[in-house]
């Protein structure tokens, strides 16, 4: 192997950048209660809406400021983190492993199996994603499960399209009629020959659709059809600062950046992820 | 003793009901190098996955029989055909970039056929693939064995996969214009190889190819093909030393030749392929399908 060559792949800013946010972002969700300068939940109306440190006002403690019930809006913000990221891989990798491996199956075997999966796929997308996302919940009740649920249930449509794609592809390749000259069986074939060839592109979607649970996750917040409004999350923090955005932009302006920060990561390690691993692609 | 493979009146049409292959007949004995030769589209390609039992699914066997050593392939289910097929043929392709699968490495690809094909332990198997590997003279097989098909050349690829297809000692090899993908210098040494590892092992090769010089160096006996029918089948030598029929002699004609390079390309001559249109049109109106 090219040590050069291996080197450059691997010192892409693109996937530093990227990988060096979600850490740090992961990092801090999953240590939020040590990470957390103040109680994301306590409320104080002496300290209501606080500027970030810069500011005249500022108050140490609040590194970036506190909404209008004087709550600490990083403290909120690290907590919130816990939530989108397990709405993220949760929801993704559910979508991920039904819609990849309806996709496989569609795009390999074909004929019936293919126009069936098929259908159902562009019956499904035929539904606006975000309404469907919020019937769904309205109908499972707003709860953590049934947040996941909904987003897994809407989007493995996403995989199931690529994946078919691909393995159509994949399944027209001379290595696959020698395996089958070979005598290996259908099933054998896909999972040996045709499996490892789209995996860069699952990874590359996973990550992608974990950029986009944690968009509809904040949609629901928004409106308040996630989960319990006691605990915070992007989207419930950005739907009270749009209340407030006259009196304290910060409120609504941080958590905003988190999240495209998140989401922009999230689709960018991907791309990243799938340049390094296939092997032809360089 | 019975032929390695044997085609007797071989008939597919694609679902719009148009022949692509026309009772076809060839046989290939045991130790024998049968070349097919006929320009793109002559159904050369076909045959070769007909016997391999990968032909794509819009084509339909209508007619005709296909018995590889004495065995009539018609008579076995699908699962014994697979593995009759499986253990006592292989392919040589035509495009050694799609052929090798880009995402495993060379080794386990080319063990594990043996271990699935003879039911070699893997130790078995990998000794095997390094001593056919020397055979195609590569010369380091650690790295080969090692890499991944995108960090080959064309040429070692092509050596791969020849070393592959005789690993499991098949009976009957398909080379499907093995050497077409190839440049020039490396295509020459790529036939010899083919050439050497034929006579050393004594395996039959079915060889599709267009190319006319090729057929004289590698094959003994030849069939011609047009349109999907075998318009003419003789001995190598005999074939280009008095060609029967109209179509094969415009064909050697049209062969370029380095001892006159000024001389201007001949096409096969218009005459020649009405009266080929005139043979087959014959042919398809007397010709009812199920019933020969």
């Amino acid at each position: 192997m090219d040590e050069a060559r291996i080197a450059r792949r691997g010192l892409s800013p693109r996937l530093w950048l990227a990988g060096g946010w979600l850490l740090l972002a992961l990092l801090a969700a999953i240590f939020a209660p040590l990470i957390a300068p103040q109680d994301p939940l306590a409320q104080d109306l002496m300290l209501e809406r606080l500027p970030p440190f810069w500011l005249d006002g500022a108050e140490p403690g609040y590194w970036l400021g506190t909404d209008s019930l004087g709550r600490d809006l990083l403290s909120r913000l690290i907590f919130g983190g816990r939530i989108a990221f397990i709405v993220a891989f949760a929801a993704a990798t559910s979508a991920c492993l039904i819609g990849s491996a309806l996709g496989l199956i569609a795009g390999y075997f074909g004929g019936w199996a293919d126009r069936i999966i098929s259908r159902v796929v562009d019956v499904w997308m035929a539904f606006p994603p975000v309404l469907f996302a919020i019937l769904l919940v309205a109908v499972l009740g707003t709860s953590l499960s049934s947040v996941i649920l909904a987003i897994a249930i809407i989007d493995w449509t996403r995989f199931c399209r690529v994946i078919r794609a691909e393995a159509m592809s994949q399944a027209r390749m001379d290595y696959v009629e020698s395996a089958r000259i070979a005598g290996y069986g259908r099933t054998g074939i896909m999972l040996r020959e045709v499996l490892p060839n789209v995996l860069p592109s699952v990874v590359a979607l996973l990550s992608l659709e974990m950029g986009i649970a944690v968009i509809v996750e904040a949609i629901l917040s928004f409106v308040n059809l996630s989960i319990s409004t006691d605990d915070p999350t992007w989207g419930s923090i950005i739907a009270e600062g749009r209340l407030s955005i006259h009196q304290a932009w910060w409120v609504l302006v941080f958590p905003l950046i988190t999240l495209i920060l998140t989401v922009l990561s999230f689709s960018q390690f991907g791309e990243a992820l799938k340049a390094r691993f296939d092997p032809v692609l360089r | 003793m019975s032929a390695c493979l044997d085609i007797r009146g071989l008939s597919a049409v694609l679902p719009n009901g148009q022949r692509v292959l026309r009772s076809v007949s060839l046989t290939v004995q045991p130790g024998e190098v049968r070349a097919l030769v006929g320009e793109s589209g002559a159904g050369k390609t076909m045959i070769g996955k007909a016997v391999l039992g990968v032909l794509p699914k819009s084509v339909r066997v209508v007619e005709g029989d296909m018995l590889i050593e004495g065995e009539d392939l018609g008579q076995l289910d699908a699962k014994a055909r697979r593995t009759l097929i499986g253990a006592r043929t292989a392919l040589i392709p035509q495009d050694p970039l799609t052929a090798l699968n880009p995402s495993r490495r060379i080794g386990p690809q080319m063990t594990d056929r043996l271990v699935r094909i003879l039911g070699w332990s893997g130790e078995r198997a990998d000794k095997r693939i390094r001593q056919l590997l020397d055979e195609v003279q590569i010369r380091d097989p650690e790295r080969v064995l090692k890499s991944y098909p995108h960090e080959l050349s064309g040429g070692m690829r092509q050596r791969v996969l020849i070393a592959a297809a005789f690993a499991a000692e098949p009976r009957l090899i398909v080379a499907d214009e093995p050497t077409t993908a190839l440049d020039v210098t490396v295509q020459k040494q790529i036939l010899r190889l083919i050439a050497q590892l034929q006579r050393d092992h004594g395996t039959a090769i079915l060889f599709v190819t267009h190319d006319l010089g090729v057929v004289a160096k590698i094959s003994q006996k030849v069939s011609v093909l047009y349109a999907g029918k075998v318009v003419e089948e003789a001995e190598t030598a005999q074939l280009f030393a008095a060609p029967q029929h109209a179509y094969t002699r415009a064909l050697i004609a049209a062969t370029p030749r380095y001892t006159d390079p000024y001389a201007s390309l001949k096409p096969v001559d218009e005459s020649v392929l009405a009266g080929l249109a005139a043979e087959i049109a014959a042919a398809d109106q007397s010709w009812r399908p199920g019933h020969g």
